[in-house]
Protein backbone atom coordinates (compact mmCIF):
# COMPACT_ATOMS: atom_id res chain seq x y z
CA UNK A 1 0.00 0.00 0.00
CA UNK A 2 2.77 2.37 0.71
CA UNK A 3 4.87 1.08 -2.08
CA UNK A 4 1.67 2.04 -4.32
CA UNK A 5 1.33 5.45 -2.53
CA UNK A 6 4.66 6.40 -2.94
CA UNK A 7 4.64 5.59 -6.92
CA UNK A 8 1.12 7.14 -8.11
CA UNK A 9 2.24 10.29 -5.69
CA UNK A 10 5.39 10.74 -7.71
CA UNK A 11 3.82 10.65 -10.94
CA UNK A 12 0.97 12.98 -9.94
CA UNK A 13 3.64 16.13 -8.04
CA UNK A 14 5.68 15.05 -11.69
CA UNK A 15 2.99 16.11 -13.72
CA UNK A 16 1.95 19.19 -12.01
CA UNK A 17 4.75 21.38 -12.92
CA UNK A 18 4.16 20.00 -16.10
CA UNK A 19 0.80 21.15 -16.79
CA UNK A 20 1.63 24.55 -14.78
CA UNK A 21 4.57 25.19 -17.39
CA UNK A 22 2.58 24.04 -20.68
CA UNK A 23 -0.39 26.06 -19.32
CA UNK A 24 1.23 29.08 -19.14
CA UNK A 25 3.59 28.86 -22.41
CA UNK A 26 0.39 28.31 -24.39
CA UNK A 27 -1.93 30.41 -22.35
CA UNK A 28 0.38 33.47 -22.83
CA UNK A 29 2.05 32.77 -25.91
CA UNK A 30 -0.89 31.96 -27.96
CA UNK A 31 -2.55 35.68 -26.92
CA UNK A 32 0.82 37.25 -27.91
CA UNK A 33 0.90 35.47 -31.34
CA UNK A 34 -2.85 35.45 -32.26
CA UNK A 35 -2.64 39.47 -31.50
CA UNK A 36 0.14 39.97 -33.59
CA UNK A 37 -0.62 37.76 -36.09
CA UNK A 38 1.85 37.69 -38.60
CA UNK A 39 3.29 40.35 -37.37
CA UNK A 40 4.99 38.54 -34.57
CA UNK A 41 6.65 35.60 -36.95
CA UNK A 42 7.19 37.73 -39.86
CA UNK A 43 8.35 41.41 -38.45
CA UNK A 44 11.81 42.39 -37.62
CA UNK A 45 12.90 42.59 -33.91
CA UNK A 46 12.69 46.02 -32.18
CA UNK A 47 16.06 48.20 -31.06
CA UNK A 48 14.72 49.01 -27.76
CA UNK A 49 13.49 46.57 -26.35
CA UNK A 50 11.16 47.63 -23.11
CA UNK A 51 9.02 49.39 -26.57
CA UNK A 52 6.28 47.13 -27.91
CA UNK A 53 5.96 45.64 -31.08
CA UNK A 54 8.30 44.28 -33.69
CA UNK A 55 8.46 40.26 -34.55
CA UNK A 56 10.29 37.37 -34.04
CA UNK A 57 11.31 36.76 -37.61
CA UNK A 58 15.45 37.20 -37.81
CA UNK A 59 15.26 34.63 -34.51
CA UNK A 60 13.23 32.41 -36.07
CA UNK A 61 15.36 32.32 -39.42
CA UNK A 62 18.51 32.03 -37.00
CA UNK A 63 17.39 29.08 -35.24
CA UNK A 64 16.27 27.07 -38.37
CA UNK A 65 19.96 28.64 -40.38
CA UNK A 66 22.14 27.52 -37.14
CA UNK A 67 20.12 24.27 -35.96
CA UNK A 68 20.20 23.31 -39.89
CA UNK A 69 24.17 23.92 -40.22
CA UNK A 70 24.55 22.19 -36.76
CA UNK A 71 22.99 19.16 -37.91
CA UNK A 72 24.66 19.18 -41.31
CA UNK A 73 27.92 19.15 -39.65
CA UNK A 74 27.14 16.52 -36.86
CA UNK A 75 24.86 14.31 -38.25
CA UNK A 76 27.24 13.29 -40.91
CA UNK A 77 29.98 12.91 -38.40
CA UNK A 78 28.38 10.61 -35.77
CA UNK A 79 26.60 8.59 -38.28
CA UNK A 80 30.09 7.46 -39.67
CA UNK A 81 31.19 7.38 -36.30
CA UNK A 82 28.69 4.56 -35.05
CA UNK A 83 29.67 3.01 -37.99
CA UNK A 84 33.55 2.67 -36.97
CA UNK A 85 32.07 1.91 -33.40
CA UNK A 86 29.50 -0.81 -34.35
CA UNK A 87 30.60 -2.34 -37.82
CA UNK A 88 34.64 -1.92 -37.64
CA UNK A 89 35.87 -1.29 -33.90
CA UNK A 90 33.59 -3.24 -31.79
CA UNK A 91 34.94 -4.38 -28.85
CA UNK A 92 38.55 -3.27 -29.49
CA UNK A 93 40.15 -1.52 -26.87
CA UNK A 94 40.03 2.05 -29.03
CA UNK A 95 36.67 1.71 -29.81
CA UNK A 96 35.65 0.76 -26.21
CA UNK A 97 37.16 3.87 -24.97
CA UNK A 98 35.63 6.12 -27.65
CA UNK A 99 32.08 5.01 -26.72
CA UNK A 100 32.78 5.77 -22.93
CA UNK A 101 33.65 8.76 -23.55
CA UNK A 102 31.17 9.96 -26.50
CA UNK A 103 28.81 9.18 -23.39
CA UNK A 104 31.42 11.03 -20.83
CA UNK A 105 30.68 13.82 -23.31
CA UNK A 106 26.88 13.78 -23.72
CA UNK A 107 27.29 15.07 -19.87
CA UNK A 108 29.57 18.13 -20.62
CA UNK A 109 27.49 21.08 -20.02
CA UNK A 110 26.08 23.20 -22.95
CA UNK A 111 27.53 26.64 -21.40
CA UNK A 112 31.48 24.87 -21.88
CA UNK A 113 30.97 23.98 -25.72
CA UNK A 114 29.86 27.84 -25.75
CA UNK A 115 33.12 28.54 -24.00
CA UNK A 116 34.86 26.05 -26.23
CA UNK A 117 34.09 27.71 -29.86
CA UNK A 118 34.68 30.81 -28.40
CA UNK A 119 38.06 30.54 -27.32
CA UNK A 120 39.04 28.38 -30.76
CA UNK A 121 36.74 30.88 -32.97
CA UNK A 122 34.51 33.67 -31.93
CA UNK A 123 38.06 35.29 -30.69
CA UNK A 124 39.10 35.58 -33.90
CA UNK A 125 36.56 35.98 -35.73
CA UNK A 126 34.16 37.89 -34.38
CA UNK A 127 30.46 36.42 -33.95
CA UNK A 128 28.63 34.57 -36.18
CA UNK A 129 25.78 32.22 -37.15
CA UNK A 130 28.76 29.72 -37.70
CA UNK A 131 30.38 30.19 -34.18
CA UNK A 132 26.96 29.00 -32.73
CA UNK A 133 26.34 26.38 -35.29
CA UNK A 134 29.66 24.75 -33.88
CA UNK A 135 28.41 24.83 -30.53
CA UNK A 136 25.37 23.63 -31.25
CA UNK A 137 26.89 20.81 -33.19
CA UNK A 138 29.42 20.09 -30.77
CA UNK A 139 26.21 19.07 -28.47
CA UNK A 140 24.63 16.51 -30.90
CA UNK A 141 27.57 14.49 -31.93
CA UNK A 142 27.22 12.54 -28.62
CA UNK A 143 23.88 11.97 -28.72
CA UNK A 144 23.99 11.28 -32.60
CA UNK A 145 26.71 8.59 -31.85
CA UNK A 146 24.91 6.98 -29.29
CA UNK A 147 21.27 6.61 -30.87
CA UNK A 148 22.76 5.66 -34.52
CA UNK A 149 25.03 3.18 -32.61
CA UNK A 150 21.94 1.61 -30.94
CA UNK A 151 20.01 1.65 -34.15
CA UNK A 152 23.16 -0.47 -36.26
CA UNK A 153 23.00 -2.88 -32.87
CA UNK A 154 20.06 -3.45 -33.83
CA UNK A 155 20.60 -4.66 -37.47
CA UNK A 156 20.00 -8.52 -37.71
CA UNK A 157 23.73 -9.89 -38.69
CA UNK A 158 22.09 -12.10 -41.28
CA UNK A 159 21.72 -8.73 -43.41
CA UNK A 160 25.53 -8.21 -43.65
CA UNK A 161 26.87 -12.22 -44.41
CA UNK A 162 23.92 -12.41 -47.24
CA UNK A 163 25.79 -9.03 -48.57
CA UNK A 164 29.06 -9.93 -48.04
CA UNK A 165 28.01 -13.81 -49.53
CA UNK A 166 27.39 -12.01 -52.81
CA UNK A 167 30.25 -10.20 -53.05
CA UNK A 168 29.79 -6.87 -51.99
CA UNK A 169 32.38 -5.00 -50.24
CA UNK A 170 32.36 -4.05 -46.56
CA UNK A 171 31.73 -0.30 -46.98
CA UNK A 172 29.41 -1.15 -49.64
CA UNK A 173 27.30 -3.54 -47.60
CA UNK A 174 27.26 -0.86 -44.72
CA UNK A 175 26.30 1.77 -47.08
CA UNK A 176 23.32 0.15 -49.22
CA UNK A 177 22.00 -2.87 -46.57
CA UNK A 178 22.98 -1.43 -43.32
CA UNK A 179 22.34 1.97 -43.12
CA UNK A 180 19.60 1.67 -45.22
CA UNK A 181 18.04 -0.85 -42.85
CA UNK A 182 18.87 1.05 -39.61
CA UNK A 183 17.77 4.47 -40.93
CA UNK A 184 14.46 4.83 -39.12
CA UNK A 185 15.85 4.82 -35.77
CA UNK A 186 18.82 6.59 -36.94
CA UNK A 187 16.72 9.38 -38.26
CA UNK A 188 14.33 9.93 -35.23
CA UNK A 189 17.43 9.82 -32.77
CA UNK A 190 19.25 12.72 -35.17
CA UNK A 191 15.64 14.86 -35.00
CA UNK A 192 15.53 14.33 -31.01
CA UNK A 193 19.42 15.45 -31.05
CA UNK A 194 18.32 18.74 -33.36
CA UNK A 195 15.59 18.94 -31.62
CA UNK A 196 17.29 19.75 -28.01
CA UNK A 197 19.91 21.31 -29.57
CA UNK A 198 17.16 24.24 -30.86
CA UNK A 199 15.94 24.77 -27.48
CA UNK A 200 19.64 25.34 -26.34
CA UNK A 201 20.66 29.07 -24.85
CA UNK A 202 24.24 28.77 -23.16
CA UNK A 203 26.39 28.04 -26.31
CA UNK A 204 25.03 30.44 -28.39
CA UNK A 205 25.83 33.52 -25.93
CA UNK A 206 29.01 33.74 -26.58
CA UNK A 207 29.34 32.97 -30.16
CA UNK A 208 26.64 34.99 -31.96
CA UNK A 209 25.82 38.63 -30.26
CA UNK A 210 22.89 40.07 -31.30
CA UNK A 211 21.25 41.61 -34.43
CA UNK A 212 17.74 43.00 -35.33
CA UNK A 213 17.51 42.35 -38.80
CA UNK A 214 17.69 38.95 -40.12
CA UNK A 215 21.32 38.28 -41.21
CA UNK A 216 20.98 35.03 -44.10
CA UNK A 217 25.03 35.14 -43.68
CA UNK A 218 26.32 32.36 -41.38
CA UNK A 219 29.41 33.56 -41.49
CA UNK A 220 29.42 37.50 -41.75
CA UNK A 221 28.39 39.50 -38.79
CA UNK A 222 26.65 38.43 -36.02
CA UNK A 223 22.87 37.04 -35.39
CA UNK A 224 20.47 35.90 -33.32
CA UNK A 225 18.19 33.12 -32.21
CA UNK A 226 14.84 32.35 -30.54
CA UNK A 227 16.61 31.04 -27.10
CA UNK A 228 18.47 33.81 -26.95
CA UNK A 229 15.85 36.36 -27.55
CA UNK A 230 13.65 34.47 -24.65
CA UNK A 231 16.54 34.93 -22.75
CA UNK A 232 17.17 39.17 -23.36
CA UNK A 233 13.30 39.50 -23.04
CA UNK A 234 12.86 37.73 -19.75
CA UNK A 235 15.41 39.31 -18.07
CA UNK A 236 15.11 42.93 -19.36
CA UNK A 237 13.01 44.13 -16.29
CA UNK A 238 9.57 44.52 -15.52
CA UNK A 239 7.95 45.56 -18.45
CA UNK A 240 4.97 44.05 -20.56
CA UNK A 241 6.56 44.46 -23.92
CA UNK A 242 9.42 42.51 -23.48
CA UNK A 243 7.39 39.64 -21.39
CA UNK A 244 4.90 39.37 -23.73
CA UNK A 245 7.38 39.12 -26.68
CA UNK A 246 9.15 36.18 -24.58
CA UNK A 247 5.95 34.29 -24.24
CA UNK A 248 5.61 34.95 -28.03
CA UNK A 249 9.00 33.55 -28.67
CA UNK A 250 8.79 30.94 -26.12
CA UNK A 251 5.52 29.33 -27.57
CA UNK A 252 7.37 29.40 -31.37
CA UNK A 253 10.28 27.84 -30.07
CA UNK A 254 8.55 25.17 -28.16
CA UNK A 255 6.34 24.51 -31.50
CA UNK A 256 9.44 24.39 -33.44
CA UNK A 257 11.08 22.18 -31.45
CA UNK A 258 7.66 19.61 -31.46
CA UNK A 259 7.95 20.54 -35.26
CA UNK A 260 11.08 18.84 -35.45
CA UNK A 261 10.54 15.68 -33.03
CA UNK A 262 7.28 15.08 -35.45
CA UNK A 263 9.51 15.22 -38.98
CA UNK A 264 11.55 12.59 -37.16
CA UNK A 265 9.08 10.19 -37.04
CA UNK A 266 6.92 10.97 -39.75
CA UNK A 267 10.33 10.07 -41.83
CA UNK A 268 10.89 7.12 -39.79
CA UNK A 269 7.77 5.72 -40.17
CA UNK A 270 8.21 6.42 -44.09
CA UNK A 271 10.97 4.59 -43.78
CA UNK A 272 9.61 1.55 -42.42
CA UNK A 273 6.95 1.58 -44.81
CA UNK A 274 9.17 1.30 -47.58
CA UNK A 275 10.86 -1.35 -46.00
CA UNK A 276 7.88 -3.71 -45.92
CA UNK A 277 6.63 -3.44 -49.23
CA UNK B 1 24.65 -25.99 -34.08
CA UNK B 2 26.17 -25.18 -36.76
CA UNK B 3 28.59 -22.05 -36.27
CA UNK B 4 28.09 -18.88 -38.49
CA UNK B 5 31.74 -17.11 -39.67
CA UNK B 6 31.47 -13.99 -37.94
CA UNK B 7 31.39 -10.95 -40.17
CA UNK B 8 35.31 -10.46 -39.90
CA UNK B 9 36.18 -13.62 -41.11
CA UNK B 10 34.10 -13.02 -43.98
CA UNK B 11 36.32 -9.87 -44.46
CA UNK B 12 39.33 -11.03 -43.53
CA UNK B 13 38.99 -8.17 -41.07
CA UNK B 14 37.82 -5.21 -43.20
CA UNK B 15 41.43 -4.65 -45.34
CA UNK B 16 40.83 -6.58 -48.49
CA UNK B 17 40.33 -3.35 -50.66
CA UNK B 18 41.74 0.11 -50.58
CA UNK B 19 37.64 0.83 -50.22
CA UNK B 20 37.16 -0.78 -47.57
CA UNK B 21 40.30 0.61 -46.37
CA UNK B 22 39.63 4.19 -47.11
CA UNK B 23 36.16 3.88 -45.48
CA UNK B 24 37.08 2.35 -42.44
CA UNK B 25 40.02 4.84 -41.94
CA UNK B 26 36.83 7.82 -42.53
CA UNK B 27 34.56 6.43 -39.99
CA UNK B 28 37.82 6.05 -37.68
CA UNK B 29 38.56 9.73 -38.22
CA UNK B 30 35.24 10.58 -37.39
CA UNK B 31 34.97 8.80 -34.31
CA UNK B 32 38.29 10.38 -33.24
CA UNK B 33 36.68 13.69 -33.22
CA UNK B 34 35.20 12.87 -29.41
CA UNK B 35 38.92 12.76 -28.67
CA UNK B 36 39.57 15.92 -30.29
CA UNK B 37 37.05 18.24 -29.51
CA UNK B 38 37.43 16.28 -25.76
CA UNK B 39 40.68 17.32 -25.36
CA UNK B 40 41.10 20.80 -27.16
CA UNK B 41 38.01 21.80 -24.75
CA UNK B 42 40.11 20.96 -22.21
CA UNK B 43 43.75 22.50 -23.54
CA UNK B 44 42.38 25.77 -25.59
CA UNK B 45 39.74 26.71 -22.18
CA UNK B 46 42.82 25.96 -19.73
CA UNK B 47 44.99 28.05 -21.90
CA UNK B 48 42.08 31.39 -22.14
CA UNK B 49 42.11 31.18 -18.40
CA UNK B 50 45.18 30.58 -17.54
CA UNK B 51 45.49 34.87 -16.81
CA UNK B 52 43.14 34.36 -14.21
CA UNK B 53 44.51 30.72 -12.83
CA UNK B 54 47.84 31.84 -12.18
CA UNK B 55 46.73 35.57 -10.81
CA UNK B 56 44.40 33.39 -8.18
CA UNK B 57 46.46 30.27 -7.51
CA UNK B 58 44.64 27.72 -5.42
CA UNK B 59 42.50 30.72 -4.47
CA UNK B 60 40.66 30.68 -7.70
CA UNK B 61 38.75 27.64 -5.82
CA UNK B 62 39.72 27.84 -2.26
CA UNK B 63 38.72 31.87 -1.54
CA UNK B 64 35.43 33.04 -1.72
CA UNK B 65 35.67 37.26 -2.74
CA UNK B 66 34.61 37.45 -6.35
CA UNK B 67 34.60 40.86 -7.17
CA UNK B 68 35.08 41.27 -10.72
CA UNK B 69 36.40 44.91 -10.34
CA UNK B 70 38.83 44.92 -7.48
CA UNK B 71 39.85 41.83 -9.52
CA UNK B 72 39.43 39.64 -6.59
CA UNK B 73 38.40 35.84 -8.14
CA UNK B 74 37.95 32.99 -5.67
CA UNK B 75 35.05 30.53 -6.87
CA UNK B 76 34.65 29.12 -3.58
CA UNK B 77 30.99 30.52 -2.95
CA UNK B 78 30.15 29.89 -6.42
CA UNK B 79 31.33 26.52 -6.30
CA UNK B 80 29.06 25.97 -3.28
CA UNK B 81 26.00 27.39 -4.88
CA UNK B 82 26.25 24.84 -7.63
CA UNK B 83 26.73 21.81 -4.89
CA UNK B 84 23.76 23.41 -2.62
CA UNK B 85 21.61 24.07 -5.74
CA UNK B 86 22.49 20.77 -7.51
CA UNK B 87 21.86 18.69 -4.11
CA UNK B 88 18.68 20.48 -3.36
CA UNK B 89 17.48 19.64 -6.43
CA UNK B 90 18.42 16.12 -6.02
CA UNK B 91 16.91 15.41 -2.81
CA UNK B 92 13.75 16.91 -4.65
CA UNK B 93 13.54 14.93 -7.54
CA UNK B 94 15.28 11.37 -6.75
CA UNK B 95 12.35 10.20 -4.60
CA UNK B 96 10.13 11.20 -7.73
CA UNK B 97 12.16 9.71 -10.05
CA UNK B 98 12.21 6.42 -8.57
CA UNK B 99 8.79 6.41 -7.42
CA UNK B 100 7.92 6.96 -11.48
CA UNK B 101 10.23 4.53 -12.65
CA UNK B 102 8.63 1.96 -10.29
CA UNK B 103 5.23 2.48 -11.41
CA UNK B 104 5.99 2.17 -14.88
CA UNK B 105 8.52 -1.39 -14.54
CA UNK B 106 6.66 -2.28 -11.43
CA UNK B 107 2.90 -1.46 -11.38
CA UNK B 108 1.51 -0.18 -14.80
CA UNK B 109 -0.13 -1.85 -17.78
CA UNK B 110 1.87 -1.18 -20.41
CA UNK B 111 -0.29 1.19 -22.37
CA UNK B 112 -0.29 3.46 -18.91
CA UNK B 113 3.27 2.77 -18.78
CA UNK B 114 4.13 4.14 -22.35
CA UNK B 115 1.79 7.33 -21.34
CA UNK B 116 3.35 8.11 -18.07
CA UNK B 117 6.85 7.76 -19.92
CA UNK B 118 6.36 9.72 -22.99
CA UNK B 119 4.47 12.84 -20.76
CA UNK B 120 7.71 12.30 -18.60
CA UNK B 121 9.70 12.84 -21.93
CA UNK B 122 7.75 15.97 -22.35
CA UNK B 123 9.41 17.66 -19.71
CA UNK B 124 12.59 16.82 -21.02
CA UNK B 125 11.88 18.54 -24.46
CA UNK B 126 11.28 21.68 -23.22
CA UNK B 127 14.26 24.09 -24.00
CA UNK B 128 15.81 25.17 -20.32
CA UNK B 129 14.93 28.98 -21.25
CA UNK B 130 11.40 28.18 -21.32
CA UNK B 131 11.71 26.77 -17.67
CA UNK B 132 13.95 29.98 -16.88
CA UNK B 133 11.16 32.04 -18.32
CA UNK B 134 8.04 31.16 -16.64
CA UNK B 135 10.37 30.27 -13.46
CA UNK B 136 11.22 34.03 -13.45
CA UNK B 137 7.77 35.29 -14.17
CA UNK B 138 5.26 32.93 -12.80
CA UNK B 139 6.62 30.94 -10.39
CA UNK B 140 9.47 33.03 -8.32
CA UNK B 141 6.93 36.03 -7.83
CA UNK B 142 4.08 32.78 -6.36
CA UNK B 143 6.54 30.93 -3.94
CA UNK B 144 7.47 34.10 -2.16
CA UNK B 145 4.44 34.17 -0.10
CA UNK B 146 5.33 30.27 0.72
CA UNK B 147 8.86 30.93 1.72
CA UNK B 148 8.21 33.87 4.50
CA UNK B 149 5.18 31.51 5.65
CA UNK B 150 7.66 28.86 6.58
CA UNK B 151 10.24 31.28 7.80
CA UNK B 152 7.92 33.00 10.41
CA UNK B 153 6.49 29.35 11.20
CA UNK B 154 10.02 27.73 11.82
CA UNK B 155 11.37 30.68 13.81
CA UNK B 156 11.89 29.52 17.00
CA UNK B 157 12.77 25.67 15.67
CA UNK B 158 16.74 25.43 16.11
CA UNK B 159 17.62 23.18 12.47
CA UNK B 160 15.20 24.61 10.61
CA UNK B 161 15.00 28.36 11.52
CA UNK B 162 18.61 28.77 10.16
CA UNK B 163 17.30 26.53 7.22
CA UNK B 164 14.75 28.97 6.48
CA UNK B 165 16.58 32.17 7.88
CA UNK B 166 17.48 35.31 6.49
CA UNK B 167 15.89 37.05 3.59
CA UNK B 168 13.16 34.55 2.34
CA UNK B 169 13.25 36.39 -1.17
CA UNK B 170 11.22 34.32 -4.69
CA UNK B 171 15.14 34.42 -6.46
CA UNK B 172 16.68 32.28 -4.31
CA UNK B 173 18.92 28.96 -3.96
CA UNK B 174 15.59 26.91 -3.23
CA UNK B 175 13.94 28.33 -6.77
CA UNK B 176 16.51 27.25 -8.50
CA UNK B 177 16.79 23.91 -6.74
CA UNK B 178 12.45 23.49 -7.84
CA UNK B 179 13.25 24.53 -11.61
CA UNK B 180 16.39 22.21 -11.35
CA UNK B 181 14.73 18.95 -10.20
CA UNK B 182 11.63 19.63 -12.46
CA UNK B 183 14.63 20.14 -15.50
CA UNK B 184 16.90 16.71 -14.15
CA UNK B 185 13.42 14.36 -13.41
CA UNK B 186 13.18 12.84 -17.03
CA UNK B 187 16.87 12.10 -17.58
CA UNK B 188 16.57 10.36 -13.68
CA UNK B 189 13.66 8.72 -14.35
CA UNK B 190 14.39 7.55 -17.71
CA UNK B 191 17.77 6.26 -16.68
CA UNK B 192 16.86 4.29 -13.49
CA UNK B 193 13.74 3.00 -14.99
CA UNK B 194 16.40 1.15 -17.56
CA UNK B 195 18.27 -0.22 -14.26
CA UNK B 196 14.95 -1.34 -12.71
CA UNK B 197 14.27 -3.03 -16.07
CA UNK B 198 16.78 -4.81 -15.86
CA UNK B 199 16.52 -6.79 -12.39
CA UNK B 200 14.63 -10.49 -13.43
CA UNK B 201 11.42 -11.23 -12.55
CA UNK B 202 12.03 -14.48 -10.88
CA UNK B 203 13.84 -12.56 -8.26
CA UNK B 204 11.13 -10.74 -7.26
CA UNK B 205 8.11 -13.32 -7.80
CA UNK B 206 10.75 -15.72 -5.38
CA UNK B 207 10.53 -12.37 -2.64
CA UNK B 208 6.81 -12.64 -2.90
CA UNK B 209 6.46 -16.13 -3.17
CA UNK B 210 8.47 -15.83 0.91
CA UNK B 211 5.36 -13.66 1.64
CA UNK B 212 7.19 -10.15 1.36
CA UNK B 213 4.79 -7.21 0.38
CA UNK B 214 4.96 -5.47 -2.37
CA UNK B 215 7.17 -2.84 -0.96
CA UNK B 216 9.14 -5.68 1.00
CA UNK B 217 9.76 -7.07 -2.40
CA UNK B 218 11.07 -4.04 -4.11
CA UNK B 219 13.37 -3.11 -0.78
CA UNK B 220 15.22 -6.69 -0.94
CA UNK B 221 14.54 -7.94 -4.52
CA UNK B 222 14.26 -4.77 -6.78
CA UNK B 223 16.55 -2.10 -5.21
CA UNK B 224 20.10 -4.23 -4.02
CA UNK B 225 19.97 -5.99 -7.82
CA UNK B 226 19.63 -1.96 -9.33
CA UNK B 227 21.76 -0.63 -7.07
CA UNK B 228 24.35 0.49 -9.65
CA UNK B 229 22.33 1.85 -12.41
CA UNK B 230 20.36 3.36 -9.69
CA UNK B 231 23.53 5.66 -8.74
CA UNK B 232 24.22 6.08 -12.07
CA UNK B 233 21.18 7.90 -12.50
CA UNK B 234 21.53 9.84 -9.65
CA UNK B 235 25.12 11.06 -10.78
CA UNK B 236 24.17 11.56 -14.43
CA UNK B 237 21.53 13.93 -12.97
CA UNK B 238 23.40 15.45 -10.29
CA UNK B 239 26.06 16.34 -13.32
CA UNK B 240 22.90 17.87 -15.11
CA UNK B 241 21.96 20.02 -12.41
CA UNK B 242 25.75 21.22 -12.08
CA UNK B 243 26.21 22.54 -15.71
CA UNK B 244 22.71 23.97 -16.47
CA UNK B 245 23.21 27.47 -17.24
CA UNK B 246 20.11 29.56 -18.45
CA UNK B 247 17.70 29.01 -15.92
CA UNK B 248 19.59 28.94 -13.11
CA UNK B 249 20.91 31.88 -13.90
CA UNK B 250 17.08 33.26 -14.05
CA UNK B 251 15.87 32.63 -10.58
CA UNK B 252 19.08 31.98 -7.75
CA UNK B 253 19.37 35.88 -6.81
CA UNK B 254 22.75 36.05 -8.85
CA UNK B 255 24.58 36.82 -5.06
CA UNK B 256 27.93 34.70 -4.52
CA UNK B 257 27.28 34.20 -0.90
CA UNK B 258 27.83 30.74 0.98
CA UNK B 259 24.84 30.70 3.26
CA UNK B 260 22.68 27.43 5.10
CA UNK B 261 19.57 29.81 3.92
CA UNK B 262 17.73 28.03 0.94
CA UNK B 263 15.48 31.06 1.17
CA UNK B 264 18.42 33.53 -0.02
CA UNK B 265 19.72 34.44 -3.08
CA UNK B 266 23.16 32.78 -4.37
CA UNK B 267 25.07 32.02 -7.35
CA UNK B 268 26.44 29.05 -9.28
CA UNK B 269 29.32 28.95 -11.39
CA UNK B 270 27.13 28.04 -15.07
CA UNK B 271 24.75 30.66 -13.96
CA UNK B 272 27.95 33.41 -13.05
CA UNK B 273 29.06 33.07 -16.64
CA UNK B 274 26.34 33.79 -18.56
CA UNK B 275 25.26 36.70 -16.14
CA UNK B 276 28.79 38.77 -16.28
CA UNK B 277 29.91 37.58 -19.78
CA UNK B 278 28.06 40.42 -21.33
CA UNK B 279 30.29 42.96 -18.97
CA UNK B 280 33.48 41.18 -18.49
CA UNK B 281 36.68 41.68 -20.84
CA UNK B 282 40.36 40.64 -19.68
CA UNK B 283 41.16 38.62 -16.66
CA UNK B 284 37.54 38.83 -15.68
CA UNK B 285 36.47 36.97 -18.81
CA UNK B 286 39.91 34.90 -18.36
CA UNK B 287 38.06 33.65 -14.88
CA UNK B 288 34.91 33.37 -16.45
CA UNK B 289 36.44 30.40 -18.72
CA UNK B 290 38.47 29.60 -15.84
CA UNK B 291 34.80 28.52 -14.11
CA UNK B 292 34.28 26.97 -17.31
CA UNK B 293 37.29 24.46 -16.84
CA UNK B 294 36.34 24.12 -13.30
CA UNK B 295 32.81 22.91 -14.23
CA UNK B 296 34.37 20.93 -17.02
CA UNK B 297 36.47 19.11 -14.57
CA UNK B 298 33.90 18.49 -12.12
CA UNK B 299 31.35 17.22 -14.95
CA UNK B 300 33.73 14.55 -16.34
CA UNK B 301 34.56 13.34 -12.90
CA UNK B 302 30.80 12.97 -12.12
CA UNK B 303 30.28 11.29 -15.90
CA UNK B 304 33.07 9.23 -15.71
CA UNK B 305 32.29 7.36 -12.28
CA UNK B 306 28.68 7.11 -13.24
CA UNK B 307 29.30 5.56 -16.67
CA UNK B 308 32.34 3.13 -14.64
CA UNK B 309 29.83 2.13 -12.02
CA UNK B 310 27.13 1.25 -14.77
CA UNK B 311 29.98 -0.74 -17.06
CA UNK B 312 30.55 -3.21 -13.63
CA UNK B 313 27.33 -3.32 -12.64
CA UNK B 314 26.70 -4.59 -16.17
CA UNK B 315 29.66 -7.15 -16.25
CA UNK B 316 28.63 -8.23 -12.74
CA UNK B 317 24.78 -9.01 -14.15
CA UNK B 318 26.35 -10.98 -17.37
CA UNK B 319 28.73 -13.32 -14.96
Amino acid sequence: MAALMWMLGSVIVAFIPLLFLIGYVVNKGYAVIVRNFPHFWNDALPTVTTEAGGGMRPAIMGTLLMTGTAAAMAIPLGIMAAIYLNEYGKNQRLARALRFFALVMSGVPSIVMGLFIFTIYTVNSGFSGFGGAMALGCLMLPLVIRTSEEMLKLVPNELRQASLALGCPQWRTVLTVILPAAAPGVISGAMLAVARAAGETAPLLFTIGLVYRTNFDLFNGPNTALPSQIYANATAGPFPAPQERAWGAALTLILIVMLFSIAGRIVAARFSKIRQS
Amino acid sequence: MQSIPEVRQLTGNGTRNWGDRAFRSVALACGLAVFVILGLIAFTSTNKAWPAFSHEGLGFVTTNRWVPNENHFGALALIYGTAMSAVLALLLSVPVSFGIALFVTEFASPKVAKLVTSLIDLLAAVPSVVYGLWATLALAPNVQGLYKALHSATASIPVLNSLFGGQSQGYSLMTASIVLAIMITPIITSLSREALATVPESDKAGALALGATQWEAIRVAVFPKARGGLTAAVLLGLGRAMGETIAVAMVIGSSAQITLHIFSPAATMAGTVASQWGEASGIHQAALVGLGVVLFIFTIAINSSARFIVARSDRKLAS
